[in-house]
């Protein structure tokens, strides 16, 4: 058992196409709420096995394209202040108004890529001339690992250390997707990493809302045995949270994380890329800790921007529009050459769908 | 950005932990899953274990379409 391979057997993915086609007995329009899954979808063709009444939609599950371009530019001004930035190498190419990191990097500034955030207190430990700020960008799932890492910087008594917190959570969006007037949403594939963290019990007023709500993982069988539960509890009227993920997710999550982002952050109402402001779903630095707030230590005024024009990632972060409805899309917002945030990151929809789903020509 | 990979944990040292992934091995931290344990698998997410995967509960996703057992 490698937990990969067994969750991609193609006899199995067929057969439980089918029974999903047999369910699916009127329109249903689910959402996924998470970037990797949206990615998955696309990437083995998920949408293709799906009868026509069936429709999945993405939602803003994509750290990186709900980051508003404020925070961006925040980074990008830093870096060219002479400030030592380190980021997930997913921020480098994302657009704010000012340029990208890696643009500034391009031009000499200080940008580090690091895949943890404790490898850029590391380089704040090794570099005690410079200052050091960590782009905190994630949901759930990458919340725990920060906290840590700023814990970690207190205990060393690090003074050249900061955090531009970013991170967004994900229920409280739920919460206001699901009351938009103009986006129909029958149920939640909940995301699985996310939930590792935060448990399912945190679905649980939605699905006690009407909407029914499943926890499922990242491989083809996970996704489609998560549809199938959804199309299940529609067609029977009922409205529960289901855990198809059991193998990583507990009901109650993961409590050690939990309790480290509740040491180290409090919960505060915040902008999205695209969505506006939604009430309690940020987090900001506790006051024990606000030594380590980049915002705090640079005095940055984090004013909203606008966003590129044409751009639709607004839309269709809150599941409103496809990609494809974009005037941009294909021609001139591409992977090499993006727009908006949603065709940098390879989770964002509008990357994911042009990389996989696009027909030449179209 | 929540990609999370599965990887065996073959060394522990404190909250340091070394695990084996398709023949190359990474390193991560172990302070958000304090009791795992040499030999389990473990998932990694920006150079954190963040959950164990409980195999009993994997081979029963596979087992069944039935979806008895998953309520919350
Ligand atoms: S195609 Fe580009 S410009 Fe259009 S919505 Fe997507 S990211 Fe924005």
């Amino acid at each position: 058992m490698k937990f990969i391979q067994e969750y991609q057997n193609p006899e199995q993915v067929h057969r439980l196409a089918r029974e999903i086609a047999d369910v699916v007995s009127e329109p249903m329009s689910f959402m996924e709420v998470c970037g990797t899954h949206a990615h998955a979808v696309a990437r083995y063709g998920l949408h293709e096995l799906f009868p026509e009444q069936l429709g999945l939609i993405s939602g803003p599950g994509c750290p990186v394209c709900v980051t508003p371009p404020e925070v961006i530019d925040a980074a990008v001004r830093l870096a060219q202040e002479g400030v030592w930035v380190a980021a997930f190498g997913d921020m480098m190419k994302v657009p704010g108004s000012q340029g990208t990191l890696s643009g500034v990097k391009a031009q000499g500034g200080q940008v580090r890529i690091v895949y943890s955030p404790m490898q850029s207190v590391e380089w704040a430990q090794e570099n005690p001339g410079e200052q050091i700020v960590f782009m905190g960008v994630g949901f759930e799932t990458t919340v725990p690992s920060v906290a840590v890492s700023i814990g970690e910087a207190k205990q060393l008594g690090l003074r050249n250390f900061s955090v531009l917190v970013a991170h967004r959570l994900i229920p409280p969006a739920m919460e206001v997707l699901v009351d938009q007037p103009d986006v129909q949403i029958d149920g939640f594939l909940c995301p699985g990493h996310v939930s590792a963290i935060i448990g399912s019990k945190p679905y649980q007023p939605l699905a006690d809302g009407g909407i029914p709500c499943v926890v499922a993982g990242f491989e083809p069988l996970d996704i489609l045995q998560g549809v199938y539960v959804l199309a299940r509890m529609r067609q029977e009227g009922k409205a529960r949270v289901a855990n198809q993920y059991k193998r990583v997710v507990r009901r109650e999550g993961n409590p050690v994380a939990l309790a480290k982002i509740k040491e180290v952050f409090e919960v505060t109402d915040c902008r999205w890329r695209g969505l506006g402001v939604m009430p309690d779903s940020g987090l900001r630095l506790r006051e024990e800790y606000e030594d380590f707030d980049a915002e705090k230590r640079f005095e940055l005024d984090l004013l909203p921007v606008a966003e590129p024009p044409g751009c639709e990632c607004g839309a269709i972060l809150r599941g409103a529009k496809h990609p494809t409805d974009c005037g941009l899309f294909g021609s001139a917002c591409r992977p090499d050459h993006p727009i908006g945030p949603c065709m940098v990151s390879s989770e964002g929809a509008c990357a994911a769908v042009y990389r996989y789903e696009r027909v030449e020509g179209d | 950005m929540c990609v999370a990979l599965p990887c065996k944990l073959v060394e522990i040292d404190g909250n340091r932990g070394v695990a084996e992934l398709g023949g190359s091995q990474v390193k991560m931290r172990l302070d958000l899953l304090p009791d795992a344990q040499v030999g389990d698998y473990v998932l990694v997410h920006a150079g954190f274990a963040i959950e164990k995967l409980d195999e009993e509960e994997a081979h029963k996703t596979l087992d069944v379409l039935d979806e008895l057992g998953w309520w919350e």
